[in-house]
């Protein structure tokens, strides 16, 4: 067998492992949807008639709850990471996991698998939370093409944040450290475009806000749901994806083959 | 039984160190296939550090290691298609089913979809889980566990299996279950290296075994070798009366006599050689023996004469004429 094929039929089977545990255990990706759900209530009904004016004169609550989805959208993402990181931190205590290493098969699909499993339940998380906000009052205005795009970005920041949060979960010697570890990318929309506009920030704070890359990944969002300017931020936020997925694989397959004892 | 005298395993000089820890300090091993090999010793001796490197789960510091010809440092892959492991900390997915569970291998053994389910239908009968088959195994006791962990480790068909203190923890009948598997599966050709704590276990069970101690091995050799390694064997005689007490006694100097029990104890390794010879002095001295019994002693005085644990048979007499081998 091929190296390709190998890692796809290993990685396959990862993947129906880790999506037979999210089935059998769902109260983990309940919990993780529902962090991003009272976040969007929070902000839309208790900050949202404040916030919403704001924006501009003409503001106010619903205005507010079109500005604040992407925002939403990205908490989902990164709520859905954090519990990857604790997913692979479990897993690696299990003896499971040796067995897996004396085995003949391609050697990074115990983490393929959980990325791919783990993006299934982001994209499904996501579409539960965008029904929410639909709910609230997020009008997008996206046609179908742009609807796409959004999954696509949505599905390329996602697989980005969980190559970040399986290296974090190997990285961590405890389940609680891997629950920790993400917490500060949960900061990362709010100190960005995610809730308000970065312009009404102070210097210091604008600039972290207008260079970090879940700014770029929003903006892009925004225009392609809401029809505001995009610019450079769509090739941005490619770039932005493109290099931590890629420098997070080399990092989590470095550690998954170290240490090969724990 | 087996005709075939090939080696699986051959290792040279393995050495392994964690920081200043020196856990293998030059391992040699050869085992040959079909056969039950035991490498025994006390908690910490390397055991499960032999195990690891052997069957690719840490890289050795030094020496190297062969299985069926395939190196270890050079060829992992080619050597874990050959290899199943069952190590001491169960390697089962709680969260999955037992039958899920082996699916799982026969997947990742890449079995096709029939021979994948007629594979695990047959390993479910065989180790009794058919029951509990769509059960969690987090439901399991630690019998079954073993069972599903060993059952996994065969669903790949390997021809070297490696059992790290297979039945530690088992209940008495478990392991009994367990001693059963495991010669069922050398009388069909695979070849084990197992290791254990328990002394009767390598006994039951092993063709060879070998001594770890520190890091060395210390010994090898088939059981009743091993056995014969250190002093303790005797032959006990069992007279009518005590008439041919006395007269055994004065024919055997070496010898200790129990005059309530009308025995004596002759120092002897028990071999065949020596009991022909005790047999013969007998005869040419007419001395009627009632009844003749052969005692080796068992692994556990090997292996405490052998580490150097206080010998509890020093105050025996024949201690020190007991022949070396």
């Amino acid at each position: 067998m091929s190296t390709l094929s190998l890692a796809v039929r290993d990685s396959s089977t990862m993947l129906r492992r880790n999506l037979l545990h999210m089935r059998r255990y769902p109260s983990m990706t309940f919990l993780l949807i529902g962090i991003p759900i009272i976040i969007l209530l929070l902000f839309v009904y208790v900050f949202g008639g404040t916030l919403g004016a704001g924006l501009g004169p003409s503001g106010d609550r619903s205005q507010y709850a079109n500005y604040v989805t992407p925002g939403i959208l990205l908490i989902t993402v990164v709520s859905a990471a954090q519990g990857t990181a604790i997913s692979v931190a479990m897993d690696m205590t299990e003896g499971i996991i040796a067995r897996f290493r004396t085995m003949s098969i391609f050697r990074p699909s115990v983490l393929t698998g959980h990325v791919l499993g783990s993006l299934v339940q982001t994209m499904l998380s996501l579409a539960a939370v965008t029904v929410v906000a639909l709910l609230v009052g997020f009008r997008p205005t996206a046609n179908a093409v742009e609807w796409l795009a959004a999954v696509g970005v949505l599905a390329m920041i996602t697989f980005a944040l969980t190559w970040l949060s399986v290296a974090l979960g190997l990285v961590s010697d405890s389940v609680e450290t891997a629950s920790n570890l993400p917490m500060p990318l949960i900061l990362l929309p709010f100190l960005g475009s995610g809730f308000v506009p970065t312009d009404s920030m102070p210097t210091a704070v604008r600039l972290f806000a207008d260079y970090q890359p879940f700014t770029p990944v929003m903006e892009t969002l925004r225009g392609l749901l809401l029809g505001t300017g995009i610019g450079a931020n769509g090739i941005i936020a490619v770039i932005w994806c493109a290099v931590i997925s890629v420098g997070c694989f080399f990092w989590a397959k470095a550690l998954y083959n170290r240490n090969r004892t724990a | 039984m087996t005709s075939s005298m090939n080696p699986a395993i051959v290792a040279t000089d393995l050495r392994k160190s964690y920081g200043d820890k020196v856990v293998l300090d030059g391992i040699d091993l050869m085992i040959t296939e079909g056969t039950i090999f035991a490498l025994l010793g006390p908690n910490g001796a390397g055991k499960t550090t032999t195990v690891q490197i052997l069957s690719t789960l840490i890289d050795a510091d030094g020496g190297n290691a062969r299985v069926f010809g395939h190196d270890l440092a050079r060829e992992p892959d080619a050597v874990r298609a050959l290899i199943g492991v069952t190590g001491q900390f169960s390697a089962v997915d709680n969260l999955l089913t037992g039958r899920e569970n082996l699916t799982l291998m026969a997947d990742l053994c890449h079995l096709d979809k029939a021979a994948g389910r007629r594979r695990i239908a047959d390993l479910l009968d065989q180790f009794d889980l058919t029951d509990a088959a769509g059960k969690p195994v987090s439901t399991y006791s630690g019998g079954m566990r073993r069972r599903l962990d060993l059952a996994m480790t065969l669903v790949g068909e390997p021809r070297v299996i490696f059992l790290d203190e297979p039945t530690t923890g088992l209940d008495p009948r478990s392991r009994r279950a367990m001693w059963h598997i495991i010669r069922a599966l050398a009388a069909e050709g695979v070849t084990i290296l197992l290791t254990t704590q328990y002394l009767e276990e390598a006994d039951q069970l092993a063709d060879r075994v070998a001594f770890l101690d520190h890091g060395r091995l210390i010994a090898e050799g088939t059981p009743r070798e091993l056995k014969r390694l250190i002093p303790g064997g005797h032959v006990v005689l069992q007279f009518a009366d005590q008439e041919g007490l006395d007269l055994a006694a004065r024919t055997f100097d070496a010898a200790t006599r129990d005059d309530a029990a009308l025995t004596l104890q002759v120092p002897s390794d028990g071999g065949v050689g020596s009991l022909r010879s005790l047999l013969d002095q007998l005869d040419s001295a007419s001395i009627s023996v009632a009844a003749l019994s052969v005692h080796t002693p068992d692994l556990d005085d090997v292996f405490l004469t052998l580490t150097g644990q206080p010998d509890t048979r020093a105050s025996r007499p024949d201690h020190e004429r007991a022949p070396a081998r």
